[in-house]
């Protein structure tokens, strides 16, 4: 079943809104339903957060193709890569449902998001020589893998050169997850973790914060090796994904913005056993501040969005089938690739 | 009645913050550590102690107490108050001096620091023309007179330390008109003592070091007498009424020597060795004090027969017939003795020798017959026995105090009666609000319980744990059981004692109801005790149970120390608190947490391996939970392979070093082959060393994982009635929370009160909570509909709390090292959270919850969290929002063990030890503050009065 509708591309709006659109064009109000698109790969992707709708969004080219499938029939492995050239039609396949028993349902969970990997991020904010990594414990069986030591770096002051304290990256373990990124390098000076600053602060305090924060480890160096930096205007983008596209010249909003999410994610991963039954992901009781700092993101990602385009509607066209629902959805030019470039103009 | 508050700065709230919170250090409890001197002055009744930190403590009466410390830091060596005034000079190691006065200020005494001042000799002079070996403060009070290392006597005036040239006693003037053949430079060198003549201010007998003892007329500037002693001086002494003056010296000797005007170089008396004729050790102080009777009495430090007895620490007493040896557990410091210091009367009439020896003080009653001790109001040793745990309780009921008063009072009953002698000062501290207990725990196996509700933290009571259990020590064995003809006549005074018969009797953790009168202790060895307070002595057998905390965990073998072994039969137990109930945890391994729930009648207790909880009414173990993971193989062990493998690399390099020592003594005798190899050995070693200095301090950085050691460690029990299955019914329920951040929580059913004895208390996992960051959980708590705590068990059946609020729904808030959490109950779900660790690089270590009351309205008061951390921070975090309200520095990060010591009371006070024997008390509330408060008032002084002086010097120079 197929429907069509529009949708102003400026302002998309939360993904709540837009799921809540979604069931009400189709008329499910109370049916649990995952939402996914191809991008401009043919790659179906998952539609579940701000993040990743507001991306589906800028790709559509002009049309956005949406399937909506039922929670309960949900074909997980129908997500990832090449899968729309690896299967000859999704479509068939989901709408068929003696074809789909025969596959093995190997579930683990639903990829609540695509999966992070570690990754450079703020370059564009950052001094040249310095290097912001962040490091993805989430997923990966990998040890971080690394070890920190005392030591001593030289600053200018306004009293010329003095020799002051530091934190430095010492060992890295072979096969570890800081030395398999290949982002960070013995001698490495440790300036930030996680957007705090380290200065002034023991080995035991940075070990403990860096511990504290290692499902999600943020880290400001000053690589040893100052050969490989990255040259301001040949900027290679973050792929993290978030919102390093959006980044604007000031650098507080942004280190607040990946910060907060990296604690949004680690949050609810807290575990809860109820009377010897399965373990359950403790949720959310209510909403706390987080939900605010994440309310003005996606603001800052909007006034770069428009930036780039004109505000344009589109149309929808919408189809009904018992089983599944799929969905096209178009938006004309321009075209949305405009978001990287935006970052740039916005940065010069 | 709360409002919101919203994060940022809020007028309203910061004034409110300013009316609560406050933080002072207020007052040092217990002995102070290292000291080095002391002082008495009779005229102000007070005595001073000083310490080798450069400390100085004065104290009279109870609760009064003043405390200065010199900027130097360094060690007092000496303190002399100024006779018939506020004011005492302190000699310190670098050869300073300075003076100190006691003024009032504000209704109130301080000690401050007047005048310091460094004796200066000549240009090119040597330093020992000015180190400083002998103190006099003059009666007339203008001078002092500062015998040194030279052999000159300097005089200076008081109180602008101005140097009186004309007035130094030089050796040339001192040895005119000696006998030729005594007449050497050198028996002029060193001034040992100075001492002013009793009855006449102008005539000063001077000591030297090699035995002259010369008489000094001030006011003629010339030496009347010369007394030629042969042996080596350590002391002098006046008879009160100047005719006669006793020496003592280096080879265990005394001589009094007579000083009349016909003869000016008279023969000594009489020499006498009391402990000889063997060798025996200096006595390097005395003092004689006359009596009506005529007997007098000679008290002196030191004198024992080098060869058998030169190791004790002891001061003698001898009058008439009777002499007793009082042998201290640690070096004697110094002494002084309490007399009559009416200047009128015609004896001396001592009442009470005090004793400063290095752990503790002890003061003798010489009154009464048999020579006493004197219960100390103040200055207790807490180190005994050392502290391994403190537990404190707020506002003890009257009756239950008067119940541990008089148990303890039956404890008591060998010491004197005799009122506490130093008594100088008023404290005028408003009474404490009410009466507060701290509870310590000792290595021994003791509970001491101390009345820490005002500035003298008193020993009340002292329970121990010992009986119950069969050790290798024999608790008759008593070190005092001398025959009746033993010589030398030897007897142990005081209560320091630091050596444990077995560690395993240590305790742990302790736990006390003040509404009920339980006490659960528990130990080094898993034993956990329940006790009830008796008011009679009782004998019954103790109920005995064993808790297999690693249930059906098959093939694991303890290496630690084994289980305490117990009685058999019936046990006598004295007034107090009596066990009735004793569960052994196996493996025996330490117990880490502990709580007992006085209504319900159960205890819970935590090891590394798991938790129990058992009925102590029924006396039947409920169940237990192993939450030990399979393969921590460290917490399985036990303690020795723990710190076997923790110190792994200490080890290696403590082997690396005694390799090398014994490779260097081998190369010098060896020769050939073997010296190669050794010195190849030498070489590996060298290169080791430097490989271990070159590779600097690291930490590794890693996820903590379920794999991690220790993270089954119990650290926190708790028990609540709350809504924990359906938010319609509550019920009784049980959390623990361990090092790797799990929580459980077990459903209890305890059967009502009349048929408590028949149902069994049923047990029933309900929740499993596991924080995804596996920081240890050190405090569980339960907040109710109002968001305030649940109170304590009886707390409401008392009248002393309301009642907690069941009708709205609960909180549960559990607080890792890294984190504060709240969560709904029943259902589980997140509310809130703070974060720790991940914003400041500190951790929890200490988390209570406290009362803080407004200091400006009676009818305002709130609860909130007192936290401190692993920096030796204090924050204070509200509730129920988490919101940081204050921060303050209290310990240095660095002092470990004051921070693992450090225990916070319900009202916002805490204690924490900054040093083995000594606890300061700091206060984090406007309200409730605890510090001393006292007028130190001159008395009057008439005209001509003349005090005899109980100088002290500072024997522990020599020894």
């Amino acid at each position: 079943e197929f429907r069509r509708f529009s949708l102003e591309r400026s302002k998309p709006g939360k993904f709540e809104e837009f799921y809540g659109l979604l069931q009400h064009v189709h008329k499910i109000p109370n049916v649990d339903v995952l939402v996914g698109y191809t991008d401009i790969h043919g790659d179906l992707l998952p539609i579940n957060n701000d993040d990743n709708y507001h991306k589906a969004v800028s790709t559509a080219n002009p049309l956005l193709r949406i399937f909506i499938q039922r929670k309960e029939d949900a074909d997980y492995s129908a997500f990832g890569t090449d899968t729309m050239t690896r299967k000859k039609n999704v479509l068939s396949n989901v709408l068929r449902p003696d074809n789909h028993k025969k596959k093995p349902h190997i579930v683990i969970s639903m990829p609540q998001d695509f999966r992070p990997v570690s990754s450079i991020i703020d370059v564009d904010i950052l001094p040249e020589t310095h290097r912001r990594v962040r490091l993805y414990k989430y997923g990966t069986d990998k040890p971080l893998g690394f070890y920190i030591r005392d030591g001593s770096s030289v600053r200018v002051t306004p009293h010329g050169l003095e020799k002051v304290p530091g934190i430095f990256i010492s060992r890295l373990v072979p096969g570890g997850l800081a030395q398999s990124t290949g982002l960070l390098a013995v001698n490495d000076e440790v300036l930030e973790v996680n957007g705090i600053e380290v200065s002034g602060k023991s080995l035991d305090q940075v070990t403990d914060m860096m511990i504290a924060n290692s499902r999600n480890l943020i880290i400001t160096v000053r690589p040893a090796n100052q050969r490989n930096n990255v040259v301001r205007n040949s900027r290679t983008s973050g792929s993290s994904g978030q919102s390093t596209e959006s980044s604007l010249p000031s650098s507080t909003p942004n280190i607040l913005g990946n910060l907060l999410q990296g604690e949004e994610e680690s949050d609810e991963e807290d575990i809860i056993i109820e009377d010897s039954g399965e373990p359950q992901q403790i949720p959310k009781a209510a909403p706390t501040s987080d939900s605010i700092e994440s309310l003005s993101q996606i603001e800052l990602l909007h006034e770069s969005t428009q930036n780039g385009f004109l505000p344009s509607s589109s149309e929808m066209n919408l189809n009904h089938s018992a089983g599944s629902i799929s969905m096209e959805y178009e938006a004309p030019e321009p075209g949305p690739k405009s978001l990287e470039e935006d970052g740039t103009i916005i940065t010069l | 009645m709360r409002r919101f508050l919203r994060p940022g700065h809020d007028p309203v709230r910061e004034r409110l913050k300013r009316d609560l919170f406050q933080f002072n250090k207020t007052v040092e409890h217990g002995f102070p550590h290292q000291p080095s001197a002391l002082g008495y002055s009779p005229f102000l009744r007070l005595m001073a102690i000083g310490t080798r930190s450069g400390a100085i403590k004065l104290y009279g009466a109870p609760g009064v107490e003043f405390m200065g410390l010199h900027e130097e830091n360094n060690t007092v060596m000496q303190i002399h108050f100024i006779p018939d005034q506020c004011q005492l000079v302190t000699l310190l190691d670098d050869n300073s001096l300075h003076l100190w006065s006691l003024k009032q200020h504000g209704g109130a005494s301080e000690l401050r620091e007047e005048h310091r001042f460094t004796l200066k000799g000549p240009p090119g002079s040597p330093p020992s023309a000015t180190q400083v070996i002998a103190v006099l403060p003059h009666s007339s009070r203008e001078v002092l007179y500062l015998g040194t290392e030279s052999g000159n006597i300097f005089v200076v005036e008081l109180p602008s330390f101005r140097v009186l040239e004309d007035k130094t006693i030089t050796p040339e003037a001192v040895l005119q008109r000696i006998p030729e053949d005594n007449c050497s430079r050198r028996s002029c060198e060193l001034v040992e003592v100075l001492r002013e003549h009793p009855k006449n201010p102008n005539q000063i007998l001077i000591g030297y070091s090699r035995g002259l003892i010369v008489l000094w007329d001030v006011q003629n500037n010339k030496a009347t007498h010369h007394f030629l002693g042969s042996q080596q001086l350590e002391n002098l002494y006046w008879q009160r009424d100047g005719n006669k003056f006793i020496s003592c010296h280096y080879d265990g000797s005394y001589t009094q020597w007579p000083v009349s005007s016909d003869n000016r170089q008279p023969e000594p008396l009489e020499n006498t060795v009391p402990y000889g004729p063997f060798p025996c050790k200096a006595i390097s102080k005395i003092y004689w004090q006359t009596t009506k009777n005529g007997l007098p009495y000679i008290i002196f430090q030191g004198g024992m027969p080098r060869a058998s007895y030169g190791d004790r620490h002891s001061i003698s007493v001898i009058h008439g017939s009777q002499q007793t040896a009082f042998d201290f557990t640690s070096r004697v410091i110094d002494f002084f003795i309490i007399f009559s210091s009416d200047p009128a009367a015609e004896f001396d009439d001592p009442s009470a020798l005090v004793v400063l020896a290095e752990e503790e003080l002890v003061v003798i009653d010489l009154k009464s017959a048999g020579w006493p001790s004197v219960h100390p109001p103040y200055l207790a040793s807490l180190h005994c026995s050392a502290i391994t745990c403190s537990h404190h309780v707020s506002n003890i009921p009257l009756k239950l105090w008067e119940r541990i008063i008089s148990a303890g009072s039956k404890q008591n009953i060998h010491y004197s009666s005799m009122p506490w002698p130093i008594d100088g000062g008023t404290n005028i501290a408003p009474d404490p609000p009410q009466r507060d207990l701290l509870l310590t725990g000792h290595e021994d196996g003791t509970v001491r319980f101390w009345d820490a509700s005002g500035v003298c933290l008193h020993l009340l009571y002292k329970l121990s744990t010992v009986r119950v259990f069969l050790t290798d020590a024999d608790p008759n064995d008593n070190m005092n059981t001398l025959g009746e003809d033993e010589w030398p006549p030897l007897r142990k005074v005081g209560t320091f004692d630091p050596y444990s018969d077995d560690p395993r009797l240590g305790i742990q953790k302790i736990y006390l109801c003040k509404y009920s009168g339980y006490l659960a202790v528990a130990g080094t060895a898993g034993q956990v005790l329940v006790m009830e307070l008796n008011d009679e002595d009782a004998e019954h057998v103790v109920d005995h149970a064993e808790a297999d905390l690693l249930q059906d965990q098959e093939g694991y073998r303890w290496k630690g120390h084994e289980k305490l072994k117990t009685r058999d039969g019936p046990v006598r137990f004295e007034a107090g608190f009596q066990p009735f109930v004793l569960v052994q945890c196996q493996p025996p391994a330490v117990v880490t947490s502990l709580a007992l729930h006085s209504e319900w009648k159960l205890v819970a207790f935590g090891t590394s391996h798991g938790f129990g909880l058992f009925d102590h009414q029924q006396k039947r173990l409920v169940f237990v939970k192993c939450t030990l993971h399979p393969s921590d193989q460290l917490a399985l062990e036990g303690p020795l392979s723990r710190v076997k493998s923790l110190k792994k690399s200490l080890r290696q390099s403590f082997r690396r070093i005694r390799r090398s020592r014994v490779s260097s003594r081998k190369r010098r005798g060896g020769g050939g082959n073997a010296s190669e190899v050794q010195e190849a050995n030498a070489r590996f070693d060298q290169d080791a060393l430097q490989e271990m200095e070159l590779a600097p301090v690291q930490r590794k950085i890693e996820a903590r994982s379920a794999e991690d050691s220790f993270t089954g460690f119990v650290r926190t029990l708790y028990f609540a009635d709350t809504f924990l299955r359906d938010s319609s019914r509550h019920c009784p329920s049980l959390w623990a929370g361990t090092n790797g951040g799990t929580v459980y929580a077990f459903c209890l059913r305890v059967p009502p009160a009349e048929r408590r004895m028949d149902e069994p208390v049923r047990a029933e996992q309900a929740k499993e909570i596991q924080l995804m960051h596996r920081a240890p959980v050190v405090g569980i708590l339960v907040l109710d509909g109002r968001s305030t705590p649940l109170p304590e068990p009886l707390e409401v059946a008392h009248d002393l709390s309301k009642s907690p609020d069941m009708q709205g729904s609960h909180q549960l808030l559990v607080v890792s090292e890294e984190q504060f959490k709240v969560f709904t109950l029943p259902k589980v779900s997140s509310k809130l959270k703070l974060k720790l660790t991940a914003l400041e690089g500190c951790r929890v270590r200490k988390v209570t919850v406290a009362n803080f009351g407004s200091c400006k309205t009676d009818d305002y008061s709130e609860n909130d969290l007192a936290v401190l951390t692993n920096l030796g921070d204090i924050q204070i975090i509200s509730l129920p929002f988490l919101k940081l309200q204050i921060r303050y520095p209290c310990i240095r990060k660095e002092d470990v063990s004051g921070i693992a010591s450090c225990v916070f009371t319900k009202y916002g006070q805490g204690f924490y030890l900054i040093s083995p024997s000594e606890f300061e008390r700091f206060s984090l509330s406007t309200k409730w503050l605890v510090e001393p408060r006292c007028i130190v008032d001159m008395p009057e002084v008439t005209s001509n009065n003349h005090v005899h002086k109980s100088g002290t010097e500072n024997a522990a120079r020599k020894s």
